[in-house]
């Protein structure tokens, strides 16, 4: 398979949020902010790369019947690791991010990858494969989480650009259904232009 | 391999690594969460030179505990930082730092930990807002620890009425625990 393809896929043509529609929830939750959404998305590839590659390394010792559970197992593993080191060594981003660690587990994008792709394929085309999805989650959220800041309390990466309040519906939940709804939108006319 | 076996191995696996992680990882977070704490009380009353969280008193309260810790510059006492919390925010727990001089007045109060919504709750933390702001220096024997939509002193925070409810609640427990301590 060709990897730079393998990798790109991620990026726009499946784009996990924007076309696949995977892992609504923590995109929705988390993305009040740049920042936020950016580590979220990094942590979320931390664990998508660790659990393809194990999940490939393993895909023929472990029965069909018991594989679901074996994925989960794998996956809850390693967010459990994400959450003890992020807890021991940057304690501020844990603190911005500590809830929605444990939701990495139910990220239907991991279990998704594992399944879908990373039991069939090499080694190494799931490492490339988690990769390219992951950035794409990565790039969705940040982007997400940049227009809500933006909107909602005027400011850019934790930079104020306005003094005081915005239009604070944008981070409260229904602000984060009305921005994906428009990026959404904007992603829809950019692809129909270029197709 | 049967499936029995294959759960069992990959359990097995999975427990030995995060039991190693987490013996790994103890120290730092337990190292993380004292800084933490420490720097708070740094902020709450400063200017001491002992360690204020070896001087510490715990109170049972409304379900947990309240710790106090005394914070001294030689023989003096310059104040006390209550360790308090509420479970009334909008997403659940906040636990507050108060800082009190001898007198009984606020110093300053700084947030350890909540999970109040980005934009518009943590407007309660420090230098976020002038929210914090309106607390330092006041005796809550003469400060009407409220918001003033419930007929108190305390100015709340555009649209996070909850919290700013949930904040003074804390404060209030802080200054309970202070008269029940003496």
């Amino acid at each position: 398979m060709n990897q730079w393809k393998n990798f790109s896929k991620g990026l726009i043509k499946e784009n996990a949020v924007f076309v696949l529609f995977l892992g609504l929830c923590p995109t929705l939750a988390v993305t009040t902010s740049a920042i936020n959404g950016l580590a979220m998305g990094l942590a979320t590839t931390f664990v998508l790369v660790m659990s393809n590659l194990v999940v490939s390394l393993i895909k023929n010792l472990i029965p069909d019947k018991v594989r679901i559970p074996s994925f989960i197992v794998i996956i809850a593993s390693f967010v459990t690791v994400v959450e003890l080191v992020m807890k021991g060594y940057v304690p501020a981003l844990f603190d911005a991010l500590g809830l929605f660690i444990p939701l990495i587990v139910v990220n239907c994008l991991v279990l998704g990858r594992a399944e879908a792709f990373a039991s069939k394929n090499t080694i190494w085309s799931s490492i490339v494969d988690g990769t390219g999805m992951g950035l794409g989650f990565t790039m969705a959220l940040t982007v997400l989480g940049a227009v809500r800041e933006l909107l909602g309390s005027g400011a850019f990466f934790g930079m104020k650009l306005i003094s005081g309040d915005a239009l604070l519906l944008f981070i409260l939940p229904p602000g984060a259904f009305l921005a994906l709804g428009y990026l959404l939108v904007l992603v829809n006319m950019l692809k129909e232009k270029t197709a | 391999m049967s499936m029995v076996a294959t759960l069992f191995v990959v359990t097995l696996v999975a427990a030995g690594l995060l039991g190693s992680v987490y013996a790994l990882t103890k120290e730092p977070i337990r190292l993380a969460e004292l800084k933490k704490k420490n720097e708070a009380i740094q902020v709450v009353v400063p200017g001491f030179d002992n360690e204020p969280s070896t001087e510490v008193k715990r109170l049972f309260m409304d379900g947990d505990s309240i710790f106090l810790y005394t914070a001294r510059l030689g023989e003096d006492v310059l104040g006390t930082a209550v360790e308090t919390f509420t479970n009334e925010g909008f997403s659940g727990e906040i636990k507050l730092m108060v800082g009190f001089n001898p007198e009984g007045s606020i110093i300053d109060i700084a947030v350890i930990k909540h999970a109040e919504t980005p934009g518009l709750g943590d407007k309660m933390e420090k230098g976020k807002s002038e929210f914090s702001v309106q607390f330092m220096g006041k005796d809550p024997d003469n400060f009407n620890l409220a918001v003033k939509k419930d007929r108190g002193d305390v100015d709340a925070i555009t649209a996070s009425t909850i919290t700013s409810r949930a904040y003074c609640d804390a404060v209030k427990r802080a200054h309970r625990a202070m008269s029940e301590a003496q």
